[in-house]
C-alpha cells in the first residue's frame, strides 16, 4: 500500500476521544442533505476529513419479510437514479433461490442489453449534467454559469447529445424491461420477455450515433483532461486499491464474472473470485461518526484495506474491452498512467465515458444477435435458502445478498451499494482536496467548490430515490479539537452560498 | 400525442415522496373505470410518472398544449398548490436532482423552441421514510389536490369538446406571460 503519508495521516486523529462526534439532524435523513466536516488541530492542520453520508439506513428493514419472488421489482425503488441495477443484482440473487445456475442464452443478453441500456443513460447523465460544466468551464467559473445549463448555453450541440444519449439508454431499458420505470424485465430464472423484430429494429436505428457521441464525447474529455495535466492528476487524486467485476480472461465486464481487486500499483490482491463468497473477501467497519459501513478487503485490515469502486477501478483493472473504440481508447487512458494505475479522481470522468462509448458498442454488437429474439425465457432447479447476486452498477459494484425461509420470505438481507464500497475513497479524496485548498481557519466558496467537484466524481447516492422539492444543500463544517465549530458554510439547493453562525441551524446573511 | 401531459413524479416507497405518482394512479383509475363522462374527458390527458425529474424529460414535452408536474413539497405552508414553471437555472452537485425550471429551460436550449405552457401542482408532504405509506394528513392533501386537479383538467376539456380553445391551453391568454418570462 503506497498512500500518500499525508493522506494517511489525515485518516483519523491521533486522539479522537477529544473531537466532537457530529450529530446528524434526522431531517436530514429524507432530505438528502449532504454535509463535510473538516477537524482541525491546535496548528491548524486539518486532522480528519468526512463526508456524512446517512441514507442507507433501512434497505435491510424495507426487504425483510417480503417474498423472494416480489424482490427483482421492489428494491427498485431503492435507488431513483439507478433502479435497473438493483433489479438485476436482485434477480441474479433469485435466480440463485430458485436453483437457475445457467439462465437461456436470451434471458441472459436480454438482461446485459438492459444493463448496457441502464449504463449508458446514467454515464451519460452523469457527465453531461453534471461533470461537464466542471471540465468545460474550469472549477473557479461562476456557479450561475458552471452547471448543465452553462453548458446548453456554451455547448448546445453537447448538452443536447447528452439527452439524445441518455434517452436511448432509458429506451433500452423500456423494451427491455417492458417499462419506463418499475419494470418487470428480469424475474427469478430468466426474463418474462424477448426483444421482438420491430423493438430490435427500432434500437439499432440510432445506435451508430450513439456510438459517434460516445466517440467524441471521450475525445472531449481526454483532451480536457490532458489540457492541464499537472492539475487533473493531482486534484482528489489519492492511492487506492481497486475492485470490481472481470470476465473469465480478464476483459471488462459489467453484468457478470469474478472479482478482482489490485493494489494501487495494479499489483494483484485476489482475482476470480466467485462473488458468491464476497463475505470472505471483504468485512465492513462501523465507525461511530457514520451510519454508513465502510468495506475493506479482509486480507489488508481495515487500515489498508479500502478500496474504490466505479468507472476508475473497472478501467484501470480490466485488461481489455472486447468491443475496438473502447478498448483503443483504454490504450490511452492507460499510457496516461505512464506504468502505473490513474489515481486522480477526475480521470473517473474519462473512465466513464470510455464505458459509456463501450456501452453503445456493445449494444450493437448485441442488437444484431439473433438470441435476442428468442422464446425461451426461464430456467428453474432446486430452491435454496441463500442468493447473493453482483452486478457493476454505474458507479461500482453492487451487492445483494438475500437469506429466505421455508415460506420463501427474506429472513435476512444485506447490500452493499457502490457508494458505501466508495465510503473511504471519497472521504481520502475530499481530504486531500481540503488539505491542500484550506488556508488557516476560515472556510471559503472556493474551498467548497473544490470539495463538491471531488464528490461530483463519485456521484455518490446522498439522497437515494427521495425528492420531495426544496432539497440537496450541502453544509461545510470546521471543527476544532477541543470540538468547537469555527465556520459552517451552506449552500443551497439555488447555488447560493451562506455562512451560518455557530449554535444554529439557519443561514445567516 | 395527447394536448395534456400530467406528470407525476417521487418514490412510491418513500412514504409521502409517493403523492405525484399516487395523483397519477388516482387519474389513471378515472381514466379505466370511472363514469363515461370521466373516461371521456380524460381521454386528452396523457399520465407519466417517475422517480424525479431529469433531462430527457424534456423530450416528454414535446407537442403538449400544457403540462402539469406533480411533486411531494415538504414545505409547502398549504394543503397544495398550482403555480406557473419558470424556466430557471438550478445548479447541482450530484445527478440526483433536477428542477422543474430546470427542465424547461434545457427544453428551450436543445432545439425544441418555446416550451409549453407548465404548472407545478405542488402537495404537502410530512414523512419520507423508506418502506412507510403515505401518512395519514398527505393522504388527506392528495384528495383535495386530486378533486382541484380533476375539476381544473375536465373543465377545460370539455371546453375543448365543445369547441372552443380551453383556457388553460389557450395560447393567446398565456402566451404575453411566457413571453414576458422567457429569454
Amino acid at each position: 500500500m503506497h498512500r500518500h503519508p499525508e493522506v494517511a495521516r489525515l485518516e483519523s486523529a491521533p486522539e479522537p476521544a477529544g473531537l466532537r462526534r457530529v450529530a446528524i439532524d434526522p431531517l436530514t435523513r429524507v432530505e438528502g442533505h449532504g454535509k463535510v466536516t473538516l477537524l482541525q488541530d491546535n496548528h491548524n492542520r486539518i486532522q480528519q476529513a468526512r463526508l456524512h453520508i446517512v441514507e442507507f439506513r433501512g434497505f435491510e428493514k424495507f426487504i425483510q419479510g417480503r417474498p423472494y419472488w416480489e424482490l427483482p421489482v421492489m428494491v427498485q425503488r431503492l435507488c431513483g437514479i439507478c433502479p435497473v441495477s438493483h433489479h438485476l443484482a436482485a434477480a441474479k440473487a433469485t435466480d440463485q433461490l430458485v436453483g437457475a445456475d445457467q439462465l437461456t442464452p436470451t434471458a441472459e443478453k436480454v438482461r446485459r442489453l438492459m444493463h448496457l441500456g441502464q449504463t449508458l443513460q446514467s454515464h451519460a447523465l452523469h457527465f453531461f449534467h453534471l461533470s461537464s460544466p466542471d471540465l468545460l468551464f474550469g472549477f473557479d467559473d461562476a456557479v450561475a454559469h458552471r452547471n448543465i445549463i452553462g453548458v446548453i448555453q456554451d455547448h448546445p450541440e453537447i448538452a443536447k447529445q447528452g439527452v439524445l444519449l441518455r434517452k436511448y439508454g432509458q429506451e433500452v431499458i423500456r423494451v427491455t424491461s417492458g417499462k419506463r420505470i418499475h419494470g418487470t424485465g428480469a424475474i427469478p430464472g430468466g426474463v418474462n420477455k424477448a426483444l421482438t423484430v420491430a423493438e430490435r429494429d427500432y434500437l439499432l436505428a440510432d445506435v451508430e450515433q450513439m456510438i459517434a457521441w460516445g466517440e467524441t464525447a471521450v475525445q472531449l474529455m481526454k483532451r480536457v483532461f490532458l489540457s492541464n495535466p499537472d492539475y487533473h492528476y493531482r486534484f482528489g487524486a489519492v492511492d487506492a486499491n481497486t475492485l470490481s467485476l472481470v470476465g473469465p480472461d480478464g476483459a471488462f465486464e459489467l453484468y457478470h464474472g469474478g472479482l478482482r481487486a489490485r493494489d494501487p500499483d495494479g499489483g494483484e490482491i485476489f482475482d476470480h473470485q466467485d462473488y458468491r463468497q464476497y463475505d470472505e473477501l471483504l468485512r465492513e467497519e462501523i465507525k461511530p461518526w457514520s451510519y454508513m459501513k465502510f468495506p475493506f478487503i479482509a486480507s489488508l485490515g481495515p487500515e489498508a484495506g479500502w478500496y474504490r469502486v466505479g468507472p476508475l477501478a473497472r478501467v484501470n483493472n480490466c485488461e481489455r474491452f472486447d468491443t475496438p473504440l473502447a478498448e483503443q481508447e483504454r490504450e490511452d487512458f492507460r499510457a496516461a498512467g505512464e506504468g502505473r494505475p490513474l489515481q486522480a479522481a477526475l480521470a473517473t470522468h474519462w473512465a466513464r465515458l470510455i464505458e459509456l462509448l463501450h456501452c453503445a458498442e456493445a449494444i450493437k454488437e448485441l442488437l444484431h444477435d439473433p438470441d435476442l429474439l428468442g422464446d425461451d425465457l426461464m430456467v428453474v432447479g432446486d430452491r435454496r435458502p441463500k442468493g447473493i447476486g453482483v452486478v457493476e452498477a454505474p458507479r461500482g459494484t453492487l451487492f445483494h445478498h438475500y437469506e429466505i425461509d421455508e415460506d420463501g420470505l427474506v429472513r435476512k438481507a444485506n447490500l452493499i451499494v457502490s457508494t458505501t464500497n466508495n465510503n473511504q475513497a471519497m472521504n481520502a479524496s475530499i481530504r486531500q482536496v481540503a488539505a491542500h485548498y484550506l488556508d488557516g481557519r476560515e472556510l471559503t466558496e472556493p474551498l467548497l467548490n473544490h470539495i463538491e467537484v471531488a464528490i461530483r466524481a463519485y456521484d455518490p447516492c446522498l439522497s437515494c430515490a427521495t425528492h420531495a422539492m426544496g432539497q440537496m444543500p450541502l453544509e461545510l463544517e470546521l471543527v476544532d479539537a477541543a470540538g468547537r465549530c469555527l465556520d459552517r458554510l451552506y449552500k443551497g439547493p439555488d447555488g447560493r452560498v451562506e455562512r451560518i453562525a455557530e449554535g444554529t441551524d439557519s443561514p445567516v446573511a | 400525442m395527447a394536448p395534456l401531459l400530467v406528470f407525476g413524479y417521487g418514490n412510491p416507497s418513500r412514504g409521502d415522496d409517493a403523492l405525484g405518482p399516487a395523483l397519477i394512479q388516482r387519474l389513471a383509475d378515472l381514466q379505466a373505470e370511472g363514469s363515461p363522462a370521466e373516461r371521456s374527458l380524460l381521454q386528452g390527458v396523457e399520465l407519466l410518472t417517475d422517480f424525479q425529474l431529469q433531462p430527457e424529460h424534456a423530450l416528454d414535452l414535446v407537442g403538449r398544449e400544457v403540462v402539469f408536474l406533480v411533486d411531494a413539497d415538504a414545505s409547502l405552508d398549504a394543503p397544495y398548490r398550482l403555480e406557473p414553471i419558470l424556466p430557471a437555472q438550478t445548479p447541482s452537485y450530484t445527478t440526483h436532482e433536477m428542477s422543474p425550471g430546470a427542465l424547461l429551460w434545457v427544453y428551450g436550449h436543445i432545439g425544441l423552441g418555446q416550451p409549453p405552457p407548465s404548472y407545478l401542482l405542488r402537495i404537502r408532504g410530512f414523512h419520507f421514510a423508506l418502506g412507510d405509506p403515505l401518512s395519514t394528513s398527505a393522504r388527506h392533501n392528495l384528495d383535495l389536490a386530486v378533486a382541484f386537479l380533476e375539476s381544473l383538467v375536465t373543465s377545460e376539456s370539455r371546453r375543448c369538446a365543445h369547441g372552443r380553445h380551453a383556457s388553460f391551453y389557450c395560447a393567446s391568454r398565456w402566451s404575453p406571460y411566457w413571453s414576458a418570462i422567457w429569454r
